[in-house]
């Protein structure tokens, strides 16, 4: 590990013309911005389509005003048809888990903040980084269009298992262009992914300034490094999978769809493909995929929570060692995905171990975080709120792992509300306070401007304790058995959990709007909030000793010269409690 | 702020873990030789992972509420032990937890899915399909026909493709909408998949299974009740989804006999 050599000197100047400055732009701020207001939009259309589902499955019957509007054949009088509540289904998902949990918490930070952290000018290829957003919008784009074609969107699940989402109109409404559309969407956004994680993996080992050794990195750092490796390998993946998955549906090849199937009373002209493969394809894609949204939400709150605690983490290279464990593990769970599948019921024995051993490293770094708190002087500003609420919120959707780890319990829990339950703690809410204790905590630098603490304050208890009112009970549904993905419960025995239903709905509701206090706090403060000192935080890393804004350049032409680690809290520096990395002064005693 | 979140967290992991304890939201009664031991296993999990999560929550409430910045120029401390001490701790709590669990739960699995079904079991072949159940039982020669996905007929009810004018094995087949059983008897169900994929899930079974298409997939199991139990899909299959179900009827052997002399005439 050395020290890179000079920082390289930026290849562009700053453009002046609106057009290249904020839409073809090739500096990584623009383009942290873009994914980052990508995933906003996602999230905000996304949240929505969750209110739409959660209304319909307790009140099946009900008119919803205007959603006709939105589709004619898929809400009549505004009532849902069922098979538009899993049109709804599969477009909050593809939204949530593609365009928000991986774009906003590793592409838009990423962006935005690593080559500042590492004190260069911008990324290594600063043109693939912009071909990356705009492939990435375009897949948005593609996929948003199935709401407005005749087909609709699909209705295969975010998971699109085949033959379902591979044998074309037959199988259902949304199946013809719908899926078509969701396919090419996902083929894209991996292009886009494997671009930015080249470029992320480049320019961390080349880029880094004088001084900025591996082990100076800040934590957050680390884990888009880490997220970046594992999003190379995974979408790599993902990637031949959505072709094939094409060609099975255009082309009249047989990836997935075995002979024999009858579907609409017609003979499918398939034969020889498997369904399975379909699924290892995308699971090898898909376990590793919880890891790219929810590693870059442990660095950011890490660094966030050292910021906050006045101390470093008990140890952060046993956090870098267990991500880094993280990482690794997680291509070896994928069949944890597919104990019911039919695969040989050994192999769930094997897919099973490395799954329970996962939670050691994930384990280690929850104990971290708590242990580190001990004599801690703690500051409760909302990113910091948002950090501690993560913690509790990542411990509740862990410990639910032990349970699907588990292939005897996959048995009765599988397909149930309690997989819904797990996988919306630990991969949606988890990462998504990763991205509000983000956003809280780097408005200040990205705009230069403060976002309101205390409206940030009750955006926090709103959602916090709104999490746990909707996604606890969804455990509990899955113990009674109920299953996911109905778009209504008619039968008798799922009668009685309707109440339980209602409760979620309500505080769905509730707890979704509460998200529009953040939307105001921050359209608001990004053009009347109070201005931002450059280290409000008194916080280490490079981009606290750069401009609220950075110039274009990040550091107005000096080449930074980084002298310390990026966790130097609790000492005694020239400003305070803390060391930023680029001062001169000297090593604190007993460092 | 600190003490506030401090008795956030307090209450929620209170109010968590009150429907857990009180079974307010439980599986239905098992009724099958195996689910004793899905259910044991679920407690145990349920035990560790609960007290993991009480756990982790009160303390942390407990370091929120004691170590918020008092902006007294208080010097930061670090754990006794430190890092070796929550490295060791976790090795060794959730070592134990995952060995425990990972070597008690494959017994269960291993019932399900290891154990051969016993010879005496009865064939049933159950097929799904958008969006329902069918079930063949062999008649008298004990011989299922084949299927011939050509000749499958919704409109004249012949939903596995029968070709009992060529095929002398498919005259007796009986083919029902439900899944009738006697109680106490090994049942060996052969699972077939017509169009995309489904899954079989009976609660009170502890029985839940997916259709593959391309694959015919055995699955056994002994109902030890008497009783009409939901049977339903639980992989996402398309629009009716929703409603795709059948029931299954476990019958006393007396019973079932008469059921099944009914269907052949």
């Amino acid at each position: 590990m050395s020290d890179a050599s000079a920082p390289v000197v930026h290849q562009h100047a700053a453009p002046s013309k609106f057009i290249w400055k904020y839409v073809f732009s090739t500096d990584h701020k623009v383009i942290g911005k873009q994914y980052y207001g990508l995933a906003l939009v996602s999230v905000f259309i996304g949240m929505m389509l969750s209110w739409l589902m959660r209304f319909h499955l307790v009140w099946t019957n009900a008119a919803i005003p205007g959603l006709q509007l939105l589709s004619k054949n898929g809400a009549p009088g505004g009532v849902m048809t069922p098979e538009y509540y899993l049109s709804l289904l599969t477009m909050h998902g593809t939204l949530m888990v593609f365009f928000v949990l991986t774009n906003a918490p590793f592409a838009g930070f990423g962006n935005y903040f690593l080559p500042i952290q590492i004190g260069a000018e911008d990324m290594a290829f600063p043109r693939f980084n912009m071909m990356s957003f705009w492939v990435t919008l375009v897949g948005f784009l593609v996929l948003i269009a199935a709401f407005f074609i005749p087909d609709g969107p699909p209705i295969s699940g975010w998971t699109a298992y085949a033959p379902l989402s591979a044998v074309g109109k037959d199988a259902g409404p949304g199946l013809a262009w719908g899926q078509n559309l969701w396919a090419i969407s996902i083929g894209l956004f991996c292009v886009g992914q494997l671009l930015g994680s080249l470029n992320f993996i480049a320019t961390t080992l080349d880029l880094r300034t004088k001084g900025m050794t591996l082990s100076r990195l800040p934590i957050s750092t680390w884990a888009w490094f880490i997220t970046s490796c594992i999003g190379l390998l995974a979408f790599a993946v993902l990637l031949p999978a959505c072709v094939l998955l094409i060609l099975d549906r255009v082309a009249g090849t047989s990836f997935f769809i075995p002979a024999g199937l009858v579907i609409s009373d017609h003979l499918q002209p398939h034969s020889g493909g498997s369904p399975l493969l379909w699924q290892h394809l995308f699971w090898f894609f898909g376990h590793p995929e919880v890891y790219i949204a929810i590693v870059p939400a442990i660095g950011i709150v890490s660094h966030i929570l050292m910021a906050s605690m006045r101390k470093p983490l008990l140890s952060v290279k046993v956090v870098y060692g267990s991500m880094i464990t993280i990482g690794f593990l997680s291509y070896m769970v994928w069949g944890h995905h597919m104990f019911l599948s039919g695969m040989n019921p050994f192999s769930a024995l094997v897919f099973s171990f490395p799954t329970l051993i996962i939670t050691i490293p994930a384990t280690i770094i929850t104990m971290i975080w708590i242990g580190s708190i001990y004599g801690a002087n703690l500051r409760f500003h909302t990113p910091s709120l948002f950090s501690l609420g993560f913690i509790s919120v990542f411990v509740a959707g862990g410990v639910s792992g032990f349970f699907l780890a588990q292939p005897s319990l996959d048995i009765y829990l599988h397909g149930t509300y309690f997989v819904v339950g797990h996988f919306h703690f630990v991969m949606g809410v988890a990462a998504i306070f990763g991205i509000l204790a983000g956003s809280y905590f780097w408005f200040p630098k990205m705009t230069g401007r403060m976002m309101n603490d205390t409206w940030g304050k009750v955006h926090f208890w709103f959602t916090f304790i709104g999490v746990y009112c909707i996604f606890m009970p969804f455990h509990y549904l899955g113990f009674a058995g109920n299953v996911r993905r109905y778009s209504s419960f008619v039968d008798d025995y799922l009668q009685p959990l309707l109440p339980v239903h209602k409760f979620i709905t309500i505080a769905a509701l509730i707890t979704g709007a509460a998200q529009f206090i953040f939307l105001f706090n921050l359209i608001y403060s990004r053009f009347k909030g109070a201005p931002a000192s450059d280290n409000p935080w008194d916080a280490t890393s490079l981009e606290w000793s750069t401009t609220s804004p950075p110039p274009f350049d990040n550091f107005g032409g000096r080449h930074m010269v980084v002298r310390h680690g990026p966790n130097e809290y609790g000492v005694n520096g020239a400003h305070g409690d803390f060391i930023m990395q680029d001062s001169p002064e000297p090593e604190p005693a007993g460092d | 702020m600190g003490k506030l979140l401090a008795v956030v967290l307090v209450l929620i992991a209170i109010a968590s873990a009150v429907p857990i304890l009180m079974h307010t939201w439980w599986m239905p009664e098992d009724i099958s030789t195996h689910g004793h031991m899905i259910d044991h296993q679920m407690s145990e999990t349920m035990a560790e992972s609960g007290i993991a999560f009480v756990a982790a929550q009160l303390v942390l409430a407990t370091l929120v509420g004691m170590f918020g910045d008092k902006k007294d120029g208080r010097k930061a401390k670090h754990l006794p032990g430190g890092a070796r001490l929550v490295v060791i701790a976790a090795v060794v709590l959730v070592g134990t937890e995952v060995l425990a669990l990972g070597v008690f739960g494959k017994d269960a699995w291993a019932e399900v899915y290891f154990k051969k079904p016993p010879a005496d079991a009865l064939p049933i072949q159950v097929q799904a399909e958008q969006f329902g159940f069918y079930f063949r039982y062999a008649g008298p020669d004990g011989k299922l026909g084949p299927m011939h996905p050509d000749k499958i007929d919704e409109g004249n009810q012949n939903f596995f493709g029968l070709d009992p004018a060529n095929d002398v094995d498919s005259r007796d087949d009986i083919v029902s909408a439900s899944l009738v059983i006697p109680v106490n008897k090994p049942i060996l169900l052969m699972m077939h998949a017509k169009d995309v994929g489904h899954s079989f899930y009976v609660r009170e079974l502890r029985i839940q299974q997916d259709f593959v298409p391309g694959l015919d997939i055995p699955m056994h199991f002994t109902a030890t009740k008497v009783g009409r139990y939901e049977i339903v899909c639980t992989q996402l299959c398309g629009l009716g989804h929703f409603n795709m179900r059948a029931f299954l009827e476990v019958k006393s052997q007396d019973d079932f006999e008469q059921w099944l002399k009914q269907q052949s005439q």
